[in-house]
């Protein structure tokens, strides 16, 4: 079932066709406004990696493709309809094509492995208990989690939540898949081992992922597209190799790692949040 | 800021508070009672689970509270009534006093601490760990999935461990009646059933179903309420227990006065 979200009546559909295309995309918590308008294409069957130090708007961005924020502007279209305008059952039946690896993993610490990957599958389709089991197997031997069925997630690793939380996003053969922060808290080991996962389902499944990371190898490794969130803005938009060669003092900060003034107060820090220099200050 | 302000802010916070539990009320009562029917299955399995713990596992601790209120009320009654020549009378007070009021307060007490406190603490739980977040990703609404099977499990346990409570009550105050006062268990269980009329028991269910509400939605929504980090689940655990415990005496103020009011004369 993995392949291109778009809409079956468009003629569009082959690798490359924007799977999601943001338009002018604009978050606010309160008063304050995270994402400043951005825009921006994913497409169909590639991977990009969505960059951006602490306080960019990256996890933003992502909670709020997903639905789990609204957007104060903008749209998101996806399948040929903005998702941000949807009603809610319309809003999951799409979500029922997506998949989404939280930064923790967020497994049902109530349940096993085998029926937190099992949930969807039992809440969204008509399968009988067998083909789940067999689905269930089959989900948790590619992302390398076999013969852990059983285990309850407080008795697995850090690594092992993230592939048992890949495996449950990928229960319904989703078309696009999200991350957030894969590697994170990881040692670079494992981390190396969820992005050798992330390009073994690549090549698998041709599926479209955004991932969220603010780990720089990883990004490179893994991107066919890298987009750079700096304070709610897109500062950089295009392949690894552009952005290395980008010398844009704002990339170039951000890539060879130059620290920026340190945030000492509050107001520091709400402009680090959102850019926006605070009326006291103006 | 002035008086004045602090009241009427005070006072819209508070009916904010009271219609976000209406709403996480309606909702739940819509997948628990109306979706069933529109060819969406309640969870059964949860709410066996929530029922076992909700109910059966706490039978120990609201018989014995109840046996030593019965007991209490018995003493404290028979203190009045010995001066007054009426140590009969005992056996109706009791009775009364626990269909009434204390059977269904003392138990909600009692599932307050066991229950309203662990539903905030296990949805606090799970949205720091961001596993409401992953419900809502999946399309599972968490309302449907998490407070709708807990609010079938109050519902039906709340009403029976009430009417445990208001029995296991009367044995309390029958120790003393049959100890102190003269009375067999035999004339002791008679007293009460004459001194009862099928009001009473109405009286102390309906109290039971909405105190059962109350302790569902407010500890649901504390959960759902949670900030971020693990000292504010916490948090949201004794808020819950304290709101529910208040919320319940509340609601047991307005029902009593409605009773009273509309009790046949």
């Amino acid at each position: 079932m993995a392949g291109q979200l778009i809409s079956k009546n468009e003629p569009a559909g082959e690798r490359g066709a924007p799977a999601i295309s943001v338009c002018d995309l604009r978050v606010k918590y309160g008063e304050r406004e995270i994402l400043h308008g951005i825009s921006f294409d994913a497409p169909a069957g590639q991977t990009v990696v969505i960059l951006g130090g602490s306080g960019s708007g990256k996890s933003t961005l992502l909670r709020t493709l997903v639905g789990l924020e609204h957007p104060s502007g903008g749209s998101i279209w996806i399948r040929g309809k903005d998702f941000a305008a949807m009603k809610e059952s319309e809003r999951d039946e799409l979500r029922k094509r997506m998949g989404m690896s939280f930064q923790g993993g967020a497994l049902f610490g109530s349940m096993t492995v085998a029926e937190n990957v099992a949930l969807p599958l039992r809440e969204h389709t008509q399968l009988d208990e067998s083909t789940i089991d067999i689905m269930v197997r089959m989900k948790l031997n590619q992302v390398g989690l076999s013969g852990f069925e059983n285990y309850m997630p407080a008795q697995l690793s850090g690594g092992m939540k993230k592939r048992a939380a890949i495996a449950r996003a990928l229960a319904m053969d989703p078309e696009v898949l999200f991350f957030d922060e894969p590697s994170a808290g990881l040692d670079p080991v494992i981390a190396a081992g969820i992005d050798d996962l992330i390009l073994k389902l690549k090549q698998a499944f041709q599926m479209t992922m955004l991932v969220v990371t603010h780990e720089l190898a990883s990004a490179f490794l893994i991107a066919d597209r890298m987009i750079l969130l700096i304070k709610g803005d897109i500062v950089a938009d295009g392949t690894p190799e552009e952005l290395r060669q980008s010398t844009q003092p704002r990339v170039r900060q951000f890539l060879d790692r130059i620290s920026e003034k340190e945030v000492t107060g509050e107001i520091d820090y709400l402009q680090m949040l959102t850019g926006e220099i605070p009326p006291e200050r103006q | 800021m002035p008086l004045t302000e602090q009241i009427g802010g005070a006072t819209i916070s508070g009916l904010a508070y009271v219609g976000n539990l209406t709403r996480l009320t309606a909702g739940a009562a819509r997948a628990a009672f109306i979706d069933p029917f529109r060819g969406r299955e309640i969870r059964w399995t949860r709410s066996m689970h929530q029922a076992l713990h909700v109910g059966v596992m706490a039978i120990p601790v609201v018989s014995l509270i109840s046996f030593f209120v019965g007991l209490i009320l018995a003493l404290q009654a028979a203190y009045e009534l010995r001066r007054l020549g009426a140590l009969h009378l005992v056996a109706g007070t009791v009775a009364l006093s626990m269909t009434r009021e204390l059977g269904p307060l003392m138990t909600a007490v009692v599932v307050i601490g066991r229950s309203g406190s662990a539903f905030a603490a296990e949805i606090g739980t799970m949205k720091v760990n961001e596993e409401i977040d992953a419900l809502e990703t999946m399309a599972l609404e968490p309302v449907h999935f998490l407070v709708a099977p807990k609010l079938v499990a109050m519902l039906v346990m709340m009403p029976c461990l009430t009417t445990w409570s208001d029995l296991t009550g009367v044995l309390g105050g029958g120790l003393f009646g049959v100890m102190s006062a003269g009375f067999s268990w035999h004339t002791y269980l008679q007293a009460t059933i004459d001194a009862m009329v099928r009001r009473d028991i109405f009286i102390g269910l309906v109290k039971s179903i909405i105190f059962a509400i109350v302790i569902t939605a407010v500890g649901c929504q504390e959960g759902f309420t949670t900030g971020l980090g693990s000292e504010e689940v916490g948090k949201s655990t004794t808020a819950a227990v304290v709101k529910s415990i208040f919320l319940v005496i509340l609601m047991d103020l307005v029902f009593t006065s409605i009773f009273y009011l509309t009790a046949p004369r």
